[in-house]
């Protein structure tokens, strides 16, 4: 019931659930032999960085549009070649469907 | 039980159409008791919809002819064709119509709650129910007009309910994109149906297949039904209007109309398939959804990463993961003419396609719903203004965290089941088309994890300690559509074997197909 064939590979649920529940187990096991001092609420639960002061809570939150900076940087030119058709503009999706309805009138008359 | 079994599919039709013009009415006793009435009467169809599935999956086909004396009598006494309405619920329409009904059943439920106090509510499940009947009327029809009809039903009501809270401006206009393209969609449709009509004096599905002589003006009529439902499903290049409509639906509505695309993508397969299917080289048609499904899966993703609206990230990754589904699909379609490539992959490819439709219609629904219950709480759909949400919403970044690993394929969830099957078969038909696949799963997998990051993890906000978790109806919603991806994740095995292996041998069965009508035929 679990197990998914194809005729080339095989997919069982099950035996993936059985080695995450071994691999949970051992790092619980890891966890409880690690150090039992730690104090909730006292000075070892606060932020530090390098003995910087702690900026407010709304500014240590790193916002959506900073994720990935890097990738977006790099396609620059692949995002703003995307950017450029999604205009809004419905008159503009209707000539994107008149013009994909043609190639494909043309395609399906020339190759059958 | 046999009076229910032989009418469930007309009943499953007529019973939501009764409960969308009887909601103003009851409306006017009380809330609660249309809300109690509606989910009676849902709960009601579910039972039909299961009873009907037993059928269809013990006894093969199930035909309904509305207005003969038998409803199984598809041709009438000294006629040689069908010409009543009629339905006919094959392994694929059932499988859709079991799709739909999940997602509908959670949508109303988390509906419940998300509603009170607002206004227009009678008029909300009106065009709810009518959207429901415009998706399983064009699932179960077996006439090309009535699949127009069913087509303008759920269109109308669906642009109805993304304009729904006209206080917003976007609402309208997402509304009025959805009416528009869905217009011009339905028109296309209906020109394409009277070419066919025009040749062959018919409107039966099966009947036209039959008849079907593949000349120029079958082509042009197969291009405009095909471009108009891809249109309709969101396909790259015609996605445009998908993001907009879908990011200013209200919860509960985002799911059904994403569903509704999925409605559109089973019209492609019926027409693609069955309607002209059989001796026709579909080797080019199948090419053109193989591409459209690749330009869908990567631009897409691609588009979806970018964005900072949680819910326009997440209509993007809704025409992301169609392309899955039409890559799967297509490939199918390509090699359809070929039994050795279809026994050793086509097959398995179309079931990780239509496997992925169930997968993605219950994970990414509940995705939407979880986007839908921070607006609810916070009031905003920017993701640079969210952070420390996990602190105070513990059941809905629960529920965020299982849909988003599902979507992003990762194993045991269903979402991984799927993928595995389309990646293996792919590659075994075009290998870079399998690489482009898992890449694109990787750019989900990132996306994810930005949104998980920004909206529920890090310090708990100040502007932000005061909000608490959603009513007990929403997470019951959206607990549904959980239950369902937690089952379908351990027992994939069962799922393929029992719902979608049929729904693909259907597709495949053009000559079952037309003989379950024809065959009657003197």
């Amino acid at each position: 019931m679990s197990v998914v064939t194809y005729g080339y590979a095989v997919w069982s649920p099950i035996i993936w659930l059985v080695v995450l529940l071994v691999i949970a187990a051992i790092a619980l096991y890891v966890r409880s032999r690690g150090q039992k001092r730690y104090k909730k609420g006292t000075a070892q639960t606060d932020v530090f960085i390098s003995g910087i002061k702690v900026p407010p809570t709304e500014q240590r939150h790193v916002p959506a549009h900073n994720i990935y900076w890097g990738f977006f940087e790099a396609l620059k030119g692949f995002y703003s070649a995307m950017m450029r058709p999604h205009t809004g503009i419905l008159n503009d999706y209707m000539l994107w469907l008149v013009a994909v309805m043609a190639i494909t009138v043309l395609v399906l008359i020339i190759v059958i | 039980m046999e009076f229910l079994t032989v009418h469930s599919p007309i009943l499953i039709v007529a019973i939501p159409l009764l409960a969308a013009f009887i909601a103003p009415l009851i409306s006017r006793i009380g809330n609660k008791f249309r809300d109690t009435v509606n989910v009676a009467l849902l709960g009601f169809v579910t039972l039909l919809i299961a009873i009907l599935a037993i059928d269809v999956y013990t006894n093969g086909t199930r035909i309904y002819t509305l207005g003969a004396a038998v409803p199984e009598m598809a041709i009438p006494e000294n006629y040689m064709v069908p010409i009543r309405i009629m339905f006919q619920v094959d392994g694929i329409s059932m499988f859709m119509g079991l799709t739909t009904t999940v997602v509908m059943l959670a949508a109303l439920v988390y509906s419940l709650n998300f509603l009170k106090g607002q206004t227009g509510q009678d008029r909300f499940y009106s065009l709810l129910m009518l959207l429901y009947v415009g998706m399983i009327g064009l699932e179960f029809t077996g006439d090309m007009f009535n699949l127009f009809v069913f087509l303008e039903i759920l269109s109308i009501a669906g642009a109805g309910l993304a304009a729904y809270r006209t206080n917003l401006a976007d609402a309208v206009e997402g509304g009025f994109k959805y009416i528009v393209i869905s217009a011009v969609s339905a028109l296309l449709v209906l020109f394409a149906i009277g070419i066919l009509y025009g040749q062959y004096n018919l409107l039966s599905i099966a009947a036209l297949a039959q008849n079907m002589q593949f000349n120029t003006l079958d082509m042009i009529a197969l291009a405009m039904l095909a471009i108009a439902f891809v249109m309709k499903l969101a396909g790259v290049p015609l996605h445009m209007w998908a993001p907009d409509t879908y990011a200013v639906a209200p919860a509960g509505i985002t799911p059904m109309i994403y569903t509704s695309s999925a409605a559109s993508m089973y019209a492609l397969y019926r027409v693609t398939f069955t309607l002209y299917g059989g001796h026709f080289d579909t080797t080019a048609i199948g090419w053109i959804v193989i591409i459209l499904g690749v330009l869908s899966m990567f631009i897409g993703v691609m588009m979806a990463i970018h964005q900072t609206d949680i819910k326009r990230l997440m209509a993007y990754h809704a025409i992301s993961q169609s392309g899955y589904m039409l890559l799967g699909v297509g490939v199918g379609l390509a090699v359809l003419n070929d039994p050795a490539a279809l026994a050793n992959y086509g097959r398995d490819a179309m079931n990780g396609g239509i496997f992925h439709i169930i997968n993605n219609a219950l994970y990414k629904g509940m995705l939407f719903l979880t986007a839908e219950a921070i607006f609810f709480r916070i009031g905003t759909r920017d993701l640079n203004k969210m952070g420390g949400l996990g602190h105070n919403m513990k059941w809905t970044t629960i529920f965020f965290i299982i849909g988003a690993l599902a979507i992003s394929g990762i194993p045991p969830f269903n979402g991984f089941a799927s993928k595995l099957l389309i990646y293996e078969s792919v590659f075994r038909f075009n290998p870079l088309l399998s690489v482009i696949a898992m890449f694109v799963s990787l750019v989900t997998l990132a996306s994810f994890t930005k949104v998980f990051y920004s909206a529920f993890t890090g310090p708990e906000m100040p502007a932000y300690k005061e909000v608490r978790e959603v009513p007990r109806s929403m997470l019951i919603g959206m607990g549904i559509m959980v239950a369902c991806i937690i089952f379908f994740s351990i027992f994939p095995g069962l799922v393929v074997d029992t719902i979608v292996a049929p729904a693909t041998d259907a597709l495949i069965d053009q000559a079952g197909y037309i003989n379950g009508v024809m065959g009657a035929a003197p």
